[in-house]
């Protein structure tokens, strides 16, 4: 039988405020354990919360940004179950009535085309802290500095068919709130993560089959190989006659697999209910005009801009346009290079991309400013320096050696590009080689190549290509 | 000293009659000779009294003094309170020393008031008779035998006694008002989002509300005044201007109309505190008052919405208290599970239990439409009802309770008969309308109440009604004997 891949995703990701969703603490990554959580986070008797508007304006970005509702009155509710990292034992969340939702957003597949996912909805709700098992013999330890970080939790249609159109869909979501700015999406920080939902059935059925959900996979990488583990599972288990049965799964990295850590019986009853402390969140259309004034030009808008405005193909543009940091990267560079789109996006996609991986850096502390390699890609367009010597040149600045025309002047790499200067040159190579240019005119037209390295090699390879061979087909002809 | 109201002592203390610590010496002398037989403090704190007391005497001293400067005073042990043991009635919270002020707390701080000691109250609020402390019942000062109402059951018996001139309280289903009436003082429900509920320990968000308990309406006024007011930490708390309580209460009440619903004088009141309470509303008419009958149609649906709506919240409210950052914490815990339940299962006395359980059902997958939500939907039509009846009337008048304080131990193992005692009071709470409690006469020698309720906002009026009142009577004068 053939059956089909049914995956939604649920990702939940940081919402990059100062502060926290419900109280004025810090939301800072990486402080010693308790000490970013107030009153109000601890949970202590009789404190209450309030919301932080910032997040209200935060989730409003991204529903505009997913052609989404953004729902003019959403509610807080309270998600009750008891765990040690959780101090109020309930969680401030969004249930019936979220922020956001029913929106889309359209996805590249690897043979070109387009496919649109659906977004059901996007709500609120404060993180929980976490328990520290390792840190106390036969005891845990509870950090609650990440208890109350406001996460945006976004929830797709099960219109997911691949792991491969996951991982695009968690990129593309992933880039898109970088862009927005609501987000760093740090992964490692878990300030992005995902739980993905996984069924099959056989093709051409519309009913879903029974699914598992895969919780906190905080990777691209593990999204794949965790969804791939899992098709593979339910796949040998129905294919076996058996039946898939609805549980929580977690995957484990380094053995590559999914494992059972709860099933729906043992599931709790969250006694969902409206939390009487906070108000309904009421948005008019003149806060929603003013976040859709504030919204920046968005990846899909952005990318359909470099190709009119830069000739660049849509691949390339698409390869720019995945972070908003490489686009701003490269809008700068292709400024300072006084408007080279096609040079740019090759230099910026190929020597610069493989410098960064080669060091293991990221774009923010790349040691060649945008500016920096506009001034060398300058040099190139107007004829200074040839394709080989711009990399040599490039090599220096990445070594912080100075800008381009510092090491052009220091290094003496100017091209010859003066035509009389070659011919000078040119003539002098046929003087003392005449036994090859009596060759040459003899009819072994390959020592033309010859020529061509005598020339290069007199001049340190600082002579314009291109005119050396004009040049010499011309001296060597005439 | 102790009989004078608590204008008159912020008036003789302004005038250097006797100063704050000399008054307060008072109030911790009376409160070590006569609690011992009314049970009403949980904690006296007699040193940062007479700190406060000394620092309101130089406050006094410089000419600075508010209305409550220097004026000794008792939180119900609800209201945090930084360095002080808040345990809000319970063995949960026996060892929990606040590490912050309530808002509340902090205001009436500010307004240079000296706070005595925490009163004893129903545990976690839940209670009409204050016998579900972990502290013991509180005795009724008129009648030691008898309740004093819950839940501030302390808060109302320590002024009832004359150990402080005013105290403060919180209301949820009538937790201000029928201690009042019970204990023979002025207490005062102020309307939802009026006195902020941070740092006051929950018991349902959506119903609790703090106010002032006093023995006038006068003196509740001055309580009221400093404990009012929008907090932008209480998400609920409305922003809008506090009345001056105090100016207003010598408005006359000629022409006030006053509405008789006709659900708060049926089968279930007591002929004489039906009788006391038509007594008191005569009195209005001969104030010029006009009097008509209303009608509150969905009365009879108020008490179980509230038992709905109340424990559901407070399922959630109390889950908190696990035993795992402050707090009672089981011995020896062998894993997770057993730290949990035996640590709520100790620490959590029988009533709360009761409710928590209650709660945790209504709220249940497959239940909640059928209890929480409809009970919000009957919360509606109450407020409904009222929003009608305002159209008519300024103020509703009734009795406050179906009977005067009942037996300790009466009602104590028949809680249906217990939550019937607040019959009255509910639909307020839910509505989030304002109401006093006001004294109005005796029936075999305990006090009745007279419950006056208004619309939104309209605190001031009710305190205007109930000194124009007291005005004209002498019930809040009375002492209980052996505490003049």
């Amino acid at each position: 039988m053939e059956w089909e891949t049914v995956i939604g995703l649920e990702i939940h990701t940081q919402l990059a405020t100062k502060s926290k969703i419900f109280s004025g603490a810090s939301t800072t990554y990486g402080a010693e354990p308790n000490t970013q959580a107030c009153a109000v986070d601890l949970g202590l008797p009789g404190v209450l919360p309030v919301l932080n508007a910032e997040v209200v304006r935060m989730a409003a970005m991204f529903g505009l940004a997913t052609h989404s509702t953004v729902a003019p009155r959403s509610v807080f509710a309270r998600k009750n179950y008891f765990y040690p990292d959780l101090p109020k034992g309930y969680q401030i969340s969004q249930f019936e009535l979220p922020i956001v939702h029913d929106g889309y957003l359209d996805i590249d597949l690897e043979d070109g085309s387009s496919k649109r996912i659906g977004i059901t909805r996007a709500h609120l709700e404060e993180d929980a802290g976490k328990s520290l098992h390792e840190a106390y013999l036969g005891k845990t330890g509870i950090d609650l500095n990440r208890a109350g970080t406001p996460l945006l939790e976004i929830v797709s249609e099960p219109d997911i068919r691949s792991a491969r159109e996951a991982v695009a869909y968690m990129k593309k979501i992933h880039s898109l709130v970088r862009y927005l700015g609501i987000s760093d999406g740090n992964m490692q920080e878990g300030s992005f993560r995902c739980d993905a939902n996984v069924s099959m059935r056989p093709q051409g059925q519309a009913a879903f089959g029974t699914r598992a959900e895969i919780k906190n996979i905080n990777s691209f990488r593990f999204v794949e190989q965790a969804i791939n583990y899992e098709v593979e599972r339910q796949t040998m288990l129905l294919e076996g006659g058996g039946t898939v049965v609805q549980e929580t799964r977690l995957f484990d990295p380094d053995k590559h697999e999914t494992r059972s850590m709860r099933s729906k019986e043992e599931a709790n009853d969250y006694r969902y209910f409206p939390d009487p402390d906070l108000l309904p969140v009421e948005l008019d259309e003149a806060f929603l005009a003013s976040v859709r004034a504030s919204l920046p030009e968005l990846p899909d808008a952005r990318k359909a801009r470099l190709v009119s405005e830069y000739g660049l193909s849509e691949y390339d543009a698409g390869i720019l346009t995945a972070s908003r940091e490489l686009a701003d990267y490269f809008e700068a560079a292709v400024r300072a290079a006084a408007g080279a789109g096609k040079l740019t996006a090759n230099w910026v996609i190929g020597e610069l991309s493989a410098a960064l991986r080669k060091d293991d850096r990221e774009l923010a502390d790349c040691p060649v400013s945008a500016a920096a390699l506009g001034g060398l890609l300058l040099r190139i367009e107007d004829g200074t320096l040839s394709g080989k010597l711009a990399k040599q040149v490039f090599e220096s600045m990445w070594k912080g050696e100075g800008s381009a025309d510092e090491i052009i002047e220091q290094q003496g790499l100017k091209q010859i590009s003066d035509s009389s200067a070659i011919e000078g040159i040119i003539s002098g190579v046929l003087d003392s080689n005449p036994k090859q240019l009596e060759q040459y005119r003899g009819g072994q037209e390959k020592l033309f190549g010859f020529f061509v390295g005598q020339v290069m090699k007199a001049t340190q390879g600082k002579a314009n290509p291109k005119q050396v061979n004009e040049l010499l087909r011309k001296l060597l002809d005439s | 000293m102790h009989q004078k109201s608590l204008v008159d002592l912020a008036a003789d203390l302004r005038s250097g009659a006797y100063t704050s610590e000399e008054l307060t010496r008072a109030c911790l002398q009376r409160i070590r000779f006569h609690d011992k037989r009314l049970n009403s403090f949980v904690t006296v704190t007699d040193t940062q009294a007479l700190a406060a007391a000394q620092a309101a005497d130089a406050v006094i001293r410089a000419g600075n003094a508010g209305p409550l400067t220097g004026i000794p005073f008792a939180h119900k042990d609800i209201f945090c309170t930084n360095g002080v043991k808040t345990s809000c009635g319970s063995r949960m919270l026996d060892n929990f020393i606040a590490p912050y002020d309530a808002t509340v707390t902090q205001k009436l701080l500010e307004a240079g008031a000296v706070m005595v000691g925490k009163t004893n109250m129903d545990e976690f609020a839940m209670g009409s008779s204050n016998e579900t402390s972990f502290y013991g019942p509180v005795s009724n000062p008129w009648d030691e035998t008898t309740v004093p109402g819950g839940s501030s059951g302390g808060s109302a018996a320590a002024v009832a006694a004359r150990l402080v001139p005013a105290s403060t309280g919180t209301d949820t289903g009538g937790s201000i008002r029928q201690p009042a009436a019970l204990c023979g003082i002025t207490g005062l429900k102020p309307t939802y989002g009026r006195v902020s509920r941070y740092g006051m320990i929950a018991f349902a968000s959506s119903l609790d509300q703090g106010g002032p308990f006093a023995r006038s309406a006068e003196d509740a006024a001055v309580m009221l005044g400093a404990m009012a007011g929008f907090d932008a930490r209480d998400s609920t708390s409305v922003d809008r201007p506090v009345d001056d309580y105090v100016a207003q209460l010598s408005e006359p009440l000629q022409g006030l109309k006053i509405g008789l619903p006709k659900e708060y004088f049926g089968a279930g009141l007591d002929a004489a505190v039906g009788d006391a309470v038509a007594a008191a509303i005569e009195e209005f008419r001969k104030l010029g008052a006009t009097v008509t009958d209303i009608t509150l149609p969905n009365t009879h649906l108020s008490v179980p919405a509230y038992y709905v709506v109340a424990p559901a919240e407070c399922s959630s409210n109390l889950s908190r208290f696990d035993g795992v950052r402050f707090g009672h914490r089981a011995d020896n815990p062998q894993d997770l599970q057993d730290l949990y339940t035996r640590s709520r299962g100790e620490g959590f006395g029988s009533e709360v239990k009761r409710r928590i359980l209650v709660g945790t059902y209504a709220l249940s997958a497959g239940y909640y439409d059928a209890y929480y939500l409809k009970a919000q939907q009957v919360r509606h039509l109450i407020r409904d009802d009222f929003l009608q009846a305002f159209k008519q009337v300024d103020v509703i008048m009734g009795p406050t309770t179906p009977s005067v304080a009942f037996k300790l131990g009466e009602k104590a193992d028949d809680p249906v008969s217990m939550y019937l005692s607040d019959i009255y009071t509910i639909a307020v709470n839910l509505a989030g309308l304002p109401a006093v409690s006001l004294p109005a006469g005796f029936c075999n020698g305990l006090p009745v109440g007279l419950q006056v309720i208004g619309n939104y906002f309209d605190e001031s009026r009710l305190l205007n009604v109930g000194h124009q009142y007291q005005q004209v009577s002498d019930w809040h004068t009375r002492s209980p004997q052996g505490f003049e």
